[in-house]
């Protein structure tokens, strides 16, 4: 790296003095290791998963520990989450009674996704732990590695290749390269799109949100100050934003998994 | 924040679509965590709470069906006990209307008869002084004409037979004549 490069990360220059604006990239996603236990080098997205585990379990603890007919606040809010996403989600793409069983792997998914994300609009941690590929990567895998059991359990082994590749000789001479492209999608492109929609979509939230607080204090100088002001307000509102997009985010991924768990367990089309 | 992005930055940046191992393992740990406490103990707790609930309102519900269906049966009771009662007053006021009439005309019948029979033992009274009268009559009249006759004729009409048949000839004209008259 050059030395102009480097002063480009000088935090504390603003406009007109000579120094470049400090873009975010790539290396605004890459921690040095606070701490290393049994050669597992700790940094910021890992503690701050380790956190999101102690939030929804520390929630759901005071929530349900000890539940009562008659619900209290929390547990009112508690239910309020599970039920949106047992009757929102689960009951409608996989059934009352075949999802049932798949509630509660769907409403962990969701609020530890969901925390994990909000973790970019948190005051001092100001980072959402899904923009780091290997998160979204691992639960993806997971739901992937459920419904392509799912599928095989269900179907047997042809049954469930038929499954996977939408067997349908009523297609006529195109029948097979329907097959090819399905068994690619199905196989090979899903579990990839269900992790990076997850991650991009936080990726790209907190590259903005750098854009722009980095600019807002990058231009607080001169003329600059009146560019800072709306940089500022781009800051209130993609944090406003952000806050949609991070539960919308949690919501779409336990969405797809229900709906592939859902075609695992369906009658192959 | 910022002093790691410094250090970092004079790094090569990696392609971010490649999972860090560690991250990756930890990453499904701290879910595991969070799926193993909610799906074995938080979760059926909260079930557990709402299917006593769902059962509590669902027993309320039930409660409530069964007073409104007593309710209602009672109150068909009730309506038909009124129904009967109205009948049975209905046929009450009836029979005691027909009894009435019965009971009117008895004595409008019995009333008659006894009238009936006043007036004819009134009547048989009648003849029966009627004929006395006559007969009282016929002899005082026939005493009294004989005597008449005897003191104009200057004789003694004491033949009985004779006298009584020459008296009755002319009472019969009497009577004949008063028939004809009447």
């Amino acid at each position: 790296m050059s030395s102009a490069k480097m002063l480009a990360f000088e935090t504390d220059c603003h406009i007109f003095e000579g120094c470049g604006f400090p873009t975010p990239g790539l290396h605004s996603f890459l921690f040095k290791p606070m701490f290393t236990v049994g050669g597992i080098e700790f940094n910021k997205p890992i503690l701050l998963a380790a956190l999101s585990t102690i939030i929804v379990i520390g929630f759901f603890w005071a929530a349900f520990r000890k539940p009562e007919i008659v619900p209290g606040k929390l547990q009112m809010i508690g239910e309020a989450g599970y039920d949106f996403v047992r009757r929102g989600v689960v009951y409608e793409t996989i059934g009352k009674r075949e999802g049932e069983k798949y509630v509660p792997l769907m409403v962990s998914l969701f609020f530890f996704i969901w925390i994990m994300n909000l973790w970019a609009i948190i005051p001092l941690a100001q980072f959402p732990v899904t923009s780091v590929i290997a998160f979204p990567a691992g639960l993806a895998a997971l739901v992937y590695i459920l419904w392509v059991s799912l599928t095989f359990k269900r179907h047997g082994f042809i049954g469930g290749w038929k499954n996977i590749t939408g067997y349908d000789r009523s297609l006529g001479p195109v029948f097979p390269m329907v097959m090819f492209f399905e068994f690619l999608s199905n196989l090979f492109i899903r579990p990839f799109t269900h992790a990076v929609r997850l991650f991009a979509n936080m990726f790209a939230g907190h590259v903005l949100l750098l854009i722009f607080t980095i600019g807002t204090w990058y231009l607080l100088n001169g003329i600059g100050m009146a560019y800072s002001a709306v940089s500022f307000l781009m800051v209130i509102v993609m944090t406003v934003f952000e806050l949609f997009i991070q539960a919308l985010q949690a919501y779409v991924f336990i969405l797809l998994s229900c709906s592939y768990i859902q075609g695992a367990l369906a009658e192959h089309h | 924040m910022i002093p790691p992005l410094v250090h970092l930055a004079a790094e090569e940046a990696q392609n971010p679509l490649i999972p860090e191992i560690p991250e990756l393992v930890i990453g499904l740990i701290a879910f595991a965590i969070v799926f193993f406490v909610l799906g074995k103990k938080l979760l059926p707790n909260i079930n557990n709470v709402l299917e006593q609930r769902r059962e509590a309102i669902e027993g309320g519900i039930e409660k409530a069906e069964a007073a409104r269906i007593e309710a209602q049966s009672v109150l068909e009771q009730y309506k038909a006990q009124l129904a009967e009662a109205r009948h049975e007053a209905a046929r009450l006021r009836q029979e005691a209307q027909e009894q009435g009439a019965v009971l009117i005309a008895e004595m409008r019948a019995e009333g008659q008869r006894q009238r009936e029979e006043i007036i004819a033992a009134g009547h048989t009274q009648l003849d029966a002084d009627r004929k006395v009268a006559a007969s009282v009559l016929r002899q005082d009249v026939g005493k009294l004409a004989t005597d008449l006759a005897g003191k104009l004729v200057g004789e003694s009409l004491e033949d009985h037979a004779r006298q009584s048949r020459v008296i009755d000839r002319f009472l019969d004209d009497l009577e004949e004549k008063a028939e004809a008259t009447r």
